[in-house]
This record gives structure tokens, C-alpha cells and sequence, in this order.
């Protein structure tokens, strides 16, 4: 136990960048490979769909088909035709599922960006100057900290969404859609970022406390070195590794938001494929096409759960003092 | 310092903190564009109704003074009226509170009940196939979303089993499913904190002197490691009441409890400012309670915490 931490203090001291034998040892990880392989599937789906659908290998996922639906105008079952089957607009699911995988991971990853940006900032500014500084930020990190970062963001998605009722008349609503996915997916990812920062400050910071009274830090200080110098020279590659592992993590949680928000109908707008906004609309057909809402539950549960094995798996190698 | 000067501060910062998110959240959802006239009048209404309702509203007040008439009404207790049915927000928001109270209670004890065993008995066998299936476990339960699995076990259970309610809310009996529900997201995250907590202290002096003493391994597992293994789980608790609250908006809403959590996904939908800051502003106080409660309760549960160890 006192022999393995010497010797990552000591690796630490040594270097002021990232330890390069765990590069190797990620590739021993199993949890890293799980984890990175089904990201890896989902995100080659989801670059690969347009052209899928060229091939005619996917079917374009908005288009509204009568022959996707039974005589009654019911959403088909899973057959040869339709893999997973269509929903109330026969729409296949299948088709429907691989372009939900783009919004998804390109909000979940847009806002993990966002939010590490703003963490990293109010971390590595509270912990380095410390003081009345330091006060002011952890007390406005503590008040994003008392909301519920999903009521927060349902509460601006929602209330976002009505300046755009407001602009045109509710009937009109369809004719901007193009313009609007647009709009929604850069407002959902900040919203996203914007509420999802938080968790990574505290960490961040005490390390920062910590590493900036080791020696070569003083060292340099000693030396002249500026305030800038110090951070980007000396801390910031020593956090680099924490903030890898939060990151990943912070990425499971994303997406579980954009899940979130589209299932409450505030995510990214139709005609979109969410898988949120999937399982909401499929839940009045689920007694008699369960798969419209297993399929896109099961993908999302599929993704998050790759992030999570992947941010486990990541703090395993990199960050060993702080995993179990 | 002793004791009462330093819950005198915690009591003044978490005060602070409350005023800030107020002030915060006030500007965030004003600032959002959105004729709020509109909202309560109708998309046919006059531009004369709506000037009126401007005025009466101080809609058309500079939003620094909106401020003012906003914390003046909070500081008499009153979180204003909802713009759609007019109703005192205050009201809504404590005829809702003891659905949602409860059905937190109910999830708590019933993850509490299932973690406790699992988080010792990964702990006792640690590394054997029992703990590395937990830990797997564990990570799917903390990947479900929470309104996907709502609807499966409503599905299952409830739907084809009959073993639930559907959905409403006809006594206890309705908080069961739901309780479960949110049992399973939470359930993951504390076998895994319990196990790492029985872990260390498994590995202490005392638990290895019982041992030696020949106390038999039920009362070396419960009577000597468990309790200081759960000392930490108390903080976490207190922290989790946040994410809490965000399941139990997911769960509320596909189960239809009238709770706290349909309230504010409904003010959403209707675009019902002083409701969604009446749902925001509780949400805060409770956390921020919540973390003052355990702050205090840990000095009394640790007492190694009073004595400077």
C-alpha cells in the first residue's frame, strides 16, 4: 500500500507529462477494450448511415411508409423486411435506431466538451489562486450543484423551445424544421454542457491544491516562472489524466440527458430520430409492438453503459489513488 | 471553533447559497425569450390585453426590479402564482411534496435493504465470481435510463404480471413500483460504495483483534465493520438527494404520481414560469438541507470526527 503510492508520487514528480506506460496497459484493460469497442460500433453505424442508406442497406429513417403499416394502420412487428419492425408512421425502427446513434453521440460528446471545458476552467482557476476567488467559484459551482442538472436543463429546453412558438404561428410550425434541427441540436448540447459541469470541479481543484506544493512545482515558481507558465506547464498536464476518466464518465451521463430531454419531447425536435423522443412516441404502441420502445431503451442502455466501462476501465490505468 | 459557531456559519453559507441560485435561476428563465403575456393570454389575444396584463404581471419593468418584487415575495413565503391556472404555487407545491417524499423514502430503504447484504458479502468474498458479477451488475444498474425502465417494469410487472398498480396514485400500494424503479438505478452505486467501505475496513486493526478474540464472522461482518463501513454512505446519501430528485421526475411521469416531479415537467409544458422556479427553488432547498443535515449528523455518528482523529 505505502510502496505503491511512493512510487506514484514519484512517477508524478518525475514527469510533467501523462505516464506513457499506460498506453500499453489500456490495451491489457478489459474493461477499456468492452467499453471502446461497442462506441467504436455504434460510432462507425452512425458514420456509416447516410451511405448505408445510399446502398439501400438502411432505409431512409423519415420516411413515412403505409406499406410500414398493417391493415388496421398499425406499426408492423420485426420481420425479414423490417428488422426491428416499424413504428406508428412506418417508419422502420432499425433505420431510425442507426441515425439516433448520430444525435446522440454527437450531443453526448459536443456537451461532454462543453462541460469539461467549463470544469477544467473553474477547477484549475479555484484551485490555483485560491482565496476570494476560490470562494466565489465553489459557491457558484455549489448553486448549479442544489438543481437537479435534469430539471435545470428541461426547465431552459422548454422555455427555449417557446421563443421559437413565438416567431411563427403553431401551424406553420413544420415548414422550418430543417432550419430548426439545426438550432436544437447546438442549443441541447449547450444545454447539456452547460448543466453537466459541476461534478468535475471538486475533483479537479484538490488535485490542483495538492500538486501545486510539490517541489518542482515550487521549483519553478523559484525559478520565475509565471502564473500561466505554472498552469499550463505544470498542472494541467498533471490533471490530464483525472480529467480523461471524468470525461468518459461525463459522456455516460450525457447521453442519458439527450435521452432525457427527448423522451419529455424537449430534446433535439422532429422529425429528428432520438432515442428518447423514440420511446415516447412508441409507448402508446408498446402492448402491440414492444419493440419501438425495447430497441432504442436497449441502445441507449448499450452506449451508456460502454461509457461507464470505459471511464472505470480508464481510471483502473491512469488514475489507480482514486480507484476502488 | 466549537460546535455552534461553525453550524452558524455552514447555516449562513448554505443561505447564501440558496439567495444565489434564486437570483440565478431568476435571471436564466427571464432572460429566455418568450412573450410571457402570451402564455397566460392565449395566442388571440389584443396587443391592449396583453399591454394590460404587461402591467399588471411589472412585465414591462426592467428585469433588475422584476428582481426585487420576486425575492420581496420570497422573503414573505411566497413563491407567486401560476400563470396558467392561477393557482398559489406555494400550494401545488406542498399538496405534491408527500407523494414525492414518500416515494423517495420508500426507494431509499428499499436500495438500503438490497445494497447492504450485497456490499458485505462483495466485501467478505472479494474477487470471486459473486463480486465480479455485482460489479457488472452495478454498472448496468447505474446505465438504465430511468424513464425506459419505469415503462419495462411497468410493462412487466404491472401490466402482464398484475402484481402493481398500472399507474395513479391509490395509497402506498401505488409507490411500490415506482420505489422499485428508482431502487434499481441507485441500488448498483451503493453496493459498489459499501463493498469499497467494507473493504478498507476489513483491513483495519480492530476487525483483525475480533477476529483474533474468535468473535464468531456474522458479528465481525455486522457488529464491527458494518457500521463504520456506512458512516460514509450517510454523506453520499445526502449528496445523491439531486440526482434523487431528477429520477423521480422520470418515474412520477410515466407512473402518473402527483408529485413534485409531474408538477414541473407540466409547468414546462405550459410554459409556467413561477411554477418551474417554485420546482427549482424546492429542489434547492432541499439539497442544500440536506447536505447541512448530514454535515450535522456526521459529528454525532462519527464521534472520532469531535474528537480531532
Amino acid at each position: 500500500m505505502s510502496d505503491a503510492s511512493v512510487e506514484i508520487g514519484l512517477s508524478v514528480a518525475e514527469s510533467a507529462s501523462p505516464d506513457r506506460r499506460a498506453v500499453p496497459e489500456m490495451f491489457r484493460s478489459r474493461l477499456i477494450l468492452t467499453g471502446s469497442g461497442i462506441i467504436l460500433l455504434f460510432a462507425v453505424l452512425a458514420l456509416a448511415a447516410p451511405l448505408l442508406t445510399q446502398w439501400h442497406i438502411l432505409r431512409e429513417p423519415l420516411l413515412q411508409n403505409l406499406n410500414g403499416l398493417d391493415a388496421e394502420g398499425m406499426p408492423l412487428s420485426p420481420s425479414g423486411r423490417y428488422l426491428l419492425g416499424t413504428d406508428n408512421l412506418g417508419r422502420d425502427v432499425l433505420s431510425r435506431l442507426v441515425y439516433g446513434a448520430r444525435v446522440s453521440l454527437a450531443v453526448g460528446i459536443a456537451a461532454m466538451l462543453t462541460a469539461t471545458c467549463i470544469g477544467l476552467t473553474i477547477g484549475l482557476l479555484s484551485g490555483f489562486y485560491g482565496g476570494k476567488l476560490d470562494m466565489g467559484l465553489m459557491r457558484f459551482t455549489d448553486m448549479n450543484l442544489s438543481i437537479p442538472s435534469i430539471l435545470l436543463a428541461i426547465a431552459f429546453a422548454g422555455l427555449m423551445d417557446g421563443k421559437i412558438l413565438h416567431l411563427h404561428p403553431a401551424w406553420l410550425h413544420w415548414r422550418f424544421l430543417d432550419l430548426k434541427l439545426q438550432r436544437g441540436m447546438v442549443s441541447v448540447f449547450l444545454i447539456i454542457g452547460f448543466v453537466s459541469w459541476t461534478g468535475m470541479v471538486r475533483v479537479i481543484r484538490g488535485q490542483v491544491l495538492s500538486i501545486k506544493e510539490r517541489d518542482f512545482v515550487h521549483a519553478s515558481r523559484a525559478l520565475g516562472a509565471s502564473n500561466a507558465r505554472l498552469i499550463f506547464r505544470h498542472l494541467l498536464p498533471n490533471v490530464i489524466p483525472t480529467v480523461i476518466v471524468l470525461a468518459a464518465m461525463n459522456t455516460a451521463n450525457t447521453i442519458m440527458l439527450e435521452a432525457g430531454l427527448g423522451y419529455l419531447g424537449v430534446g433535439v425536435p422532429p422529425p429528428a430520430p432520438t432515442w428518447g423522443s423514440m420511446i415516447a412516441d412508441g409507448q402508446a404502441y408498446f402492448i402491440s409492438a414492444p419493440m419501438i420502445v425495447i430497441a432504442p431503451g436497449v441502445a441507449i442502455v448499450l452506449t451508456v453503459l460502454a461509457f461507464n466501462l470505459l471511464g472505470q476501465g480508464l481510471q483502473e490505468v491512469l488514475d489507480p489513488n482514486r480507484a476502488r | 471553533m466549537n460546535f455552534l459557531s461553525r453550524f452558524l456559519t455552514r447555516l449562513f453559507w448554505s443561505g447564501v447559497t440558496l439567495l444565489g441560485t434564486a437570483v440565478l435561476v431568476f435571471f436564466l428563465i427571464n432572460v429566455m425569450p418568450g412573450d410571457v403575456a402570451r402564455i397566460i393570454a392565449g395566442p388571440k389575444a389584443t396587443p391592449v390585453v396583453l399591454a394590460e396584463i404587461h402591467h399588471s404581471y411589472h412585465l414591462d419593468e426592467p428585469i433588475w426590479k422584476r428582481l426585487g418584487f420576486y425575492l420581496d415575495q420570497l422573503a414573505h413565503g411566497d413563491l407567486g402564482h401560476s400563470y396558467v391556472t392561477d393557482q398559489s404555487v406555494t400550494q401545488a407545491i406542498l399538496t405534491r411534496l408527500p407523494v414525492t417524499a414518500s416515494l423517495a423514502a420508500t426507494a431509499v430503504v428499499m436500495w438500503l435493504l438490497v445494497a447492504v447484504p450485497l456490499g458485505v458479502l462483495t466485501a467478505k468474498y472479494r474477487g470471486r465470481w459473486f463480486d465480479r458479477g455485482v460489479l457488472v451488475g452495478a454498472t448496468f444498474s447505474l446505465s438504465l435510463p430511468a424513464f425506459w425502465l419505469a415503462r419495462m417494469l411497468q410493462y412487466g410487472l404491472a401490466y402482464k404480471l398484475g402484481w402493481f398498480p398500472v399507474a395513479g396514485f391509490r395509497g402506498f400500494t401505488s409507490l411500490l413500483l415506482p420505489g422499485i424503479t428508482l431502487a434499481f438505478l441507485f441500488v448498483g452505486y451503493y453496493a459498489r460504495l459499501i463493498h469499497t467501505n467494507m473493504v478498507e475496513v476489513l483491513d483495519s486493526p480492530y476487525v483483525r483483534g475480533a477476529r483474533a478474540r474468535g468473535a464468531s464472522e456474522a458479528t465481525v461482518l455486522f457488529r464491527h465493520a458494518l457500521p463504520n463501513a456506512l458512516i460514509p454512505v450517510v454523506t453520499v446519501l445526502g449528496m445523491d438527494v439531486a440526482g434523487l430528485l431528477g429520477g423521480v421526475l422520470f418515474t412520477e411521469n410515466v407512473f402518473a404520481l402527483p408529485g413534485i416531479g409531474t408538477l414541473a415537467v407540466q409547468s414546462v409544458f405550459n410554459l409556467d414560469v413561477p411554477m418551474i422556479m417554485g420546482t427549482v427553488l424546492l429542489s434547492a432547498t432541499l439539497v442544500v438541507s440536506a447536505n447541512l443535515a448530514v454535515d450535522i449528523l456526521y459529528r454525532w455518528i462519527d464521534p472520532r470526527i469531535k474528537a480531532g482523529y
